[in-house]
């Protein structure tokens, strides 16, 4: 066999991607992922990271909020080191109607997800960031998902079942027989060679560029682009996520994730050619801070670390060519009965939580195509890492008494922390300090998990994601890269990029210590270190 | 208020940009690789326990609490509340039997000083040292301070009436030590303000600052006095009176950790509350006068406690030294003596002791000075065990000077 064959090619890195390519892996099949960038750069790492029970969803699209609670209980037991079980409230403020909280309750009841009234006096005591003033509160089973951690986790665990990752590499086009797809063109973007994979199947799940590689097969998806802004707050305020109970809107829901927290979003219909540019504006951080004040006035005066938007991959209902029918649901095309292309699959719409059924979705098509009949083992196989429930029993079972660090790390890692386990002095030494990323941590993402940039690296193991945003790992993730890769001069460049990266964020939001945090990184790099 | 019109965080910790000059400060950090070190510790950590307070690190109890990353911090962070207070939080390993002894220099000094030559004498034995090592892990290698069989109290007490006499009146605060331990200090400080026209009063019956309780884990009963002491002081601060104390460590506690660290509000006691040098200073500044011994020739070396650095207030020991006649002064550098209280007694924690006081031990021999001057009692323990030097509050000091 041609080592460019596969069965399956998945196309996109995202989440959906990922959680396909596992899916397909766990089936046996052959499989390759090719992304352009790095996993999870596009709507995948770029929301809020909430667990939803469904409850948002209840009144409005009870299918989806079906779907939601479903998946939250299923990746709670299949994910367990990326998901934070911290339930939310759905608070109602004296601006708001008391009445919707009846309506809300009974829809989530219906669609099966335990919401519960509780007293504001509870709520103020389970979350003491809620605004004070609520008049009324919701608990309900929502959570936090750590968007970058899970995807890494799908993409290792297809790799552990035989499948193939290539990243940084982009698809130019595909090579077509007659009416059937069979293979892609594709290009290295670090070093620019050229290559071609062929496999029977091939799935788009490349979100909101899922449109444009459509567009390459001469296929097309109706896809509206949809911006939605959101702010990173410098640490966790609040325990729980934080939701208006009232119809859904802007910026009404905080989530707390990892050391930080959360408040989004924004929506707003931007054009494809902005896709790969959005920046947030400063209308969009003064509506996000306003309404984020409503739910935790803590917010007004807590420090803010960055500002960030992402795309949503809207698609427009099949029957409706006017696109005013916009799903937020799961959408799988099949080309071959749509549009009379074989070997073509797309698969695209959905959430963050609802990947793993989408994966499902999509293999599910796959296999039909390849007459291969086997079950779905996706909701019940926990990923790597996710082996035990708890990072307290993770790391407790890997140290005998772990330093902060090795808690990080376990809480990160899950079980696989084991693996960083070298008795090394070196590997504890830290890289990030803000976040706790030791040596150990960093070389287990560049060996393992693909990271060939300080990008692809805080992705994995949240360098440069702290409060001090690169100001000190950057340049010592820089050597570990340097030593793996052999090329220094490579990853010197690499560090500039990364700064920029990180600046690009704090900009929108560049004011008080994380200016003056800035300015001090800016010193180090450039007069200090003489980039 | 305006949105992110300022920001805040406690303990100012989101203040912090990682400049790491604390950690360059901090003494334990360059003797002790198993602590983290003040950032790690504080703003770093602070956000990990934010999300879950098994993020917490044992290690934090190898910190000193000498307030040095405090002073060195430009951002305004207080680094060593955030450590001590995460302690308080989340530490919940009960105190040993040896911090509780440690802990409870009031109690302690009640129970020995009816049987204070015996309790002396053995305390010197080495066997009684040994078996302390063996059985509490109190290091063999430590001096016990001795205590004295009158306490402070009963003489001051006897003095009332002709303390009383005194156009001026201030109160004094005199804390465990010259209570227990070392009456002449307190005598001494009477002697200086007599001379000043200024009497000296009891507080109504004040207990131990608690600062042992803090770092050894009985926030409660620190709390507990904390109250006690806040209303005693805030009773003689009512009348007038200012306080005045001789220890900067009771100081520091008294004006700071109790609002910072156990959330005991002092606002109304803390302008009155003062280290009696400051005190003296701000008298002779506005014109009053001392009249020292024509024949007082003494070399003296200074060195500034870290909390009275943290306090800011070393600048008047140094004045009142300075001003007394036939005085060769020499400042020692800036440097921990590494005993931070209860700290140094530890059998873990003695090695990290002595090598953080190694330094100032050496310069001190260098200068060679007849007395080394000091503000701390624990302090003077560490430099006369280590160096063999004697030391002397700069209070004493005056006493001996005046004619």
């Amino acid at each position: 066999m041609d080592k460019n064959e596969y069965d399956v090619i998945i196309v996109g890195g995202g989440i959906t991607g990922a959680g396909t390519q596992r899916d397909c892996a766990m089936r046996g099949l052959r499989t390759l992922l090719i992304e352009r960038s790095d996993i999870a750069t596009g709507a995948t790492g770029r929301n809020h990271g909430l667990l939803h029970s469904g409850a948002r969803y209840a009144v409005n699209d009870p299918e989806s909020a079906e779907e939601c609670i479903r998946e939250n209980r299923i990746l709670r037991s299949i994910a367990a080191h990326c998901i934070d079980e911290t339930d939310g409230l759905f608070i109602t403020l004296p601006e708001d109607d008391l009445a919707y909280q009846k309506t809300f309750v009974e829809a989530c009841r219906k669609a099966g997800i335990d919401a519960e009234i509780i007293d504001p006096d509870l709520a103020r005591r389970l979350e003491p960031a809620v605004n004070p003033d609520l008049i009324g509160a919701v608990r309900v089973p929502d959570g936090g998902v750590d968007p970058f951690r899970l995807c890494a986790a799908n993409m290792l665990d297809a790799k552990l079942h035989g499948g193939q990752v290539r990243l940084h590499t982009e698809v130019t086009g595909f090579i077509r027989h007659g009416d059937t797809v069979v293979g892609v063109r594709t290009r290295n973007l670090t070093t620019g060679v050229a290559e071609d994979f062929y496999a029977p199947v091939i799935v788009n799940a490349g979100g909101i560029w899922g449109h444009g590689i459509a567009e390459l097969a001469g296929v097309h998806v109706g896809m509206y682009p949809a911006k939605g802004a959101l702010l990173v707050f410098a640490h966790r305020v609040n325990n729980m996520v934080i939701n208006r109970c009232r119809k859904p809107a802007n910026a009404d829901i905080l989530v707390p994730g990892d050391t930080v927290c959360i408040i989004g979003t924004t929506s707003t219909r931007i054009p494809f050619e902005e896709c790969d540019t959005v920046a947030v504006t400063p209308e969009e951080v003064t509506l996000l801070i306003t309404e984020g004040a409503k739910m935790a006035p803590v917010l007004s005066s807590t420090r803010i670390l960055r500002a960030y938007a992402g795309v949503r991959p809207l698609v427009s209902a099949d029957d409706d060519p006017t696109g005013r029918n916009i799903s937020r649901g799961i959408v799988c095309l099949d080309h071959e009965t749509r549009d009379g292309l074989k070997g073509l699959i797309t698969i695209t719409g959905g959430k963050l939580m609802t990947y793993r059924l989408m994966a499902e979705i999509a293999t599910d098509a796959v296999c039909r195509k390849l007459h291969i009949d086997k079950a779905c083992e996706t909701a019940t196989t926990p990923l790597p890492g996710s082996e035990e429930r708890s990072y307290e029993a993770v790391a407790r079972k890997i140290w005998e008494a772990p330093s902060m660090a090795q808690k990080a790390a376990a809480a990160r890692m899950g079980t696989s922390a084991a693996r960083i386990q070298t008795g090394d002095h070196l590997d504890e030494a830290l890289i990030c300090e803000c976040e706790e990323v030791s040596v150990g941590e960093v070389n287990d993402a560049i060996e393992r998990l693909d990271a060939t940039t300080l990008t692809d690296l805080r992705r994995r193991t949240r360098i440069g994601m702290g409060t001090c945003q690169g100001e000190f790992c950057a340049c010592r993730a820089a050597g570990l890269l340097a030593k793996a890769s052999g090329c220094v001069e490579r990853e010197r460049n690499g560090i500039a990029d990364f700064m920029q990266e990180r600046w690009k964020g704090n900009f929108p939001i560049g004011w008080g210590d994380t200016l003056r945090e800035a300015e001090y990184t800016q010193w180090v790099y450039k007069h200090v270190l003489g980039l | 208020m305006k949105l992110q019109e300022y920001t805040e965080s406690k303990y100012n910790f989101e203040e912090c940009m990682k400049c790491t000059i604390c950690t360059a400060y901090c003494p334990v950090l360059q003797v002790n690789p198993l602590y983290p070190g003040p950032k790690q510790a504080g703003p770093d950590g602070e956000r990990l326990r934010l999300k879950d307070p098994f993020f917490f690190n044992y290690a934090l109890k190898y910190c000193l609490n000498c307030k040095r990353c405090e002073v060195a911090c430009p951002s305004g962070v207080k680094v060593a509340d955030l450590i001590q207070s995460a302690r308080i939080r989340y530490d919940h390993s009960k105190p040993k039997l040896r911090d509780r002894i440690l802990a409870s220099t009031d109690f302690m000094g009640s129970l020995a000083r009816p049987f204070a030559p015996m309790v002396n004498g053995v305390t010197k034995m080495g066997v009684t040292k040994a078996v302390l090592d063996g059985t509490m892990k109190i290091d063999k290698n430590r001096t016990f301070p001795k205590y004295s069989g009158r306490s402070f109290e009963a003489w001051l007490k006897r003095q009332a009436p002709a303390q009383a006499a005194f156009p001026e009146q201030v109160a004094y605060y005199h804390g465990c030590y010259v209570n227990y331990n070392y009456p002449q200090l307190g005598k001494d400080l009477v002697k200086v303000l007599n001379a000043l026209g200024v009497g000296v009063q009891l507080l109504d019956k004040e207990k131990c600052c608690g600062i042992a309780m803090i770092t050894n884990g009985m926030s409660q009963q620190a709390t507990r006095h904390a109250r006690h002491n806040v209303a005693v002081i805030g009773a003689a601060a009512a009348k007038g009176l200012k306080v005045v104390t001789t220890s900067s460590t009771c100081t520091l506690t008294l004006r700071d950790e109790y609002p910072g660290l156990l959330g005991v509000e002092n606002q109304v006691v803390r302008d009155s509350l003062l280290m009696a040098t400051r005190f003296i200073y701000e008298k002779l500044e506005k014109g009053a006068q001392l009249r020292f011994r024509p024949d007082f020739h003494k070399r003296i070396a200074y060195h500034t406690p870290c909390h009275l650095e943290k306090l800011g207030w070393g600048i008047f020991s140094e004045k009142l030294l300075r001003m007394i006649p036939g005085v060769e002064f020499t400042m020692l550098d800036s440097n921990c003596c590494g005993i931070a209280g209860t700290y140094g007694f530890k059998k873990e924690n003695y090695a990290a002791s002595q090598a953080i006081g190694a330094p100032l031990f050496e310069q001190i021999r260098n200068v060679n000075p007849d007395v080394v001057a000091c503000d701390c009692e624990t302090c003077k323990w560490q430099i006369e065990m280590s160096t063999q030097y004697p030391v002397a509050n700069p209070i004493s000091i005056l006493a001996e000077a005046l004619e």
